[in-house]
């Protein structure tokens, strides 16, 4: 499912039904490459519960989509480390550690919005139904002080470009994204 | 997550394997927290070659164990770190804190 610019932003306005009430909790690192006119298309959508067993799962397959979008070996590791730090976080906070309870992942790869043939990144939006999360808590904390928990925000916010929470009608919104570091061409789009 | 105990010169060897995570960190944290409080072992060592995957729960149940072992005057020993591993170690800026060995004959000479 290929969306235009304008297709995508009704569809992630829509999703988040953002309404200026974004946390952002990180924008992308100097280094990245962020397009002016991304287009996205729609790789997984995943719908799980509350289960932490899952969560094997659900890195087996981010890996698998980080290598189809075709990031680096240390990259894909990292996107897979957010999304399975995130699920956790929902998990142990938003849900209190109750099983059976809906949590929503997609996956989207970013093109250029210049050209069709393009891979900029990858943009991964997490949803439940759980508790708010405070505001406050999601800004982590110092690695100087050392003692257990609080280290999952950190991983997050360490490796991927955008950190983004949200939340609107009872629903919890993450959206992280990542960018490849060299944009790729994939000839594979020729002759669509 | 796998995890078996051996004996060797008065030191327990935890042998892990697998990954952990949310679903199985705490099962690694009673057996190392047993180790080192109710066993008293004076050198803990984790062999963590088998690990393929940890994630901040499992290196919260290290930390946990650390501060255990240096409230018991004990060491808590890692060794095998693969590069995932390193890596989380990295990202938490812990890797100064732990006392780290690239394998099992370097780490029971420390």
């Amino acid at each position: 499912m290929a969306l235009s610019p304008r297709g995508r932003e009704v569809y992630f306005r829509r999703l988040l039904e953002i309404d200026g009430r974004v946390t952002t909790l990180k924008t992308q690192k100097a280094h990245a490459r962020r397009p002016e006119s991304p287009r996205s298309e729609l790789l997984l959508q995943l719908h799980l519960e509350s289960n932490p067993e899952a969560l094997c799962l659900v890195r087996a397959t981010l890996q698998r989509v980080a290598e189809v979008v075709h990031f680096q070996e240390h990259e894909s590791r990292a996107i897979v480390r957010s999304v399975d730090e995130a699920l956790a976080n929902i998990i142990r906070h938003a849900y209190r550690g109750r099983s059976g309870m809906p949590i929503e992942v997609s996956c989207w790869r970013l093109w250029d919005g210049k050209d069709d043939e393009t891979v900029t990144g990858i943009e991964i939006v997490l949803s439940d139904s759980g508790a708010a999360a405070d505001v406050e808590k999601l800004k982590g904390r110092s690695l100087d002080e050392i003692r257990p928990g609080g280290l999952g925000l950190h991983f997050i916010k360490q490796s991927m470009d955008v950190v983004e929470f949200s939340r609107k009608r009872g629903k919890n919104f993450l959206r992280l994204v990542k960018f490849l570091t060299v944009p790729r061409q994939d000839r594979s789009r020729e002759g669509e | 997550m796998q995890i078996s105990a051996r004996q060797s010169q008065g030191a327990v060897i935890l042998d892990v394997s697998g990954d952990i995570d949310l679903a199985n960190s705490p099962a690694m944290r009673k057996v190392l927290l047993g180790e080192i409080k109710e066993k008293r072992i004076p050198k803990v060592f984790l062999n963590l070659k088998g690990v393929r995957y940890i994630d901040s729960s499992g290196i919260a149940s290290l930390v946990e164990g650390l501060k255990a072992s240096r409230d018991m005057g004990s060491r808590m020993i890692l060794y095998g770190l693969n590069t995932t591993v390193r890596e989380v170690m990295e990202l938490s800026r812990l890797q100064r804190i732990f006392e780290i060995y690239e394998s099992e004959e370097q780490a029971l000479s420390a």
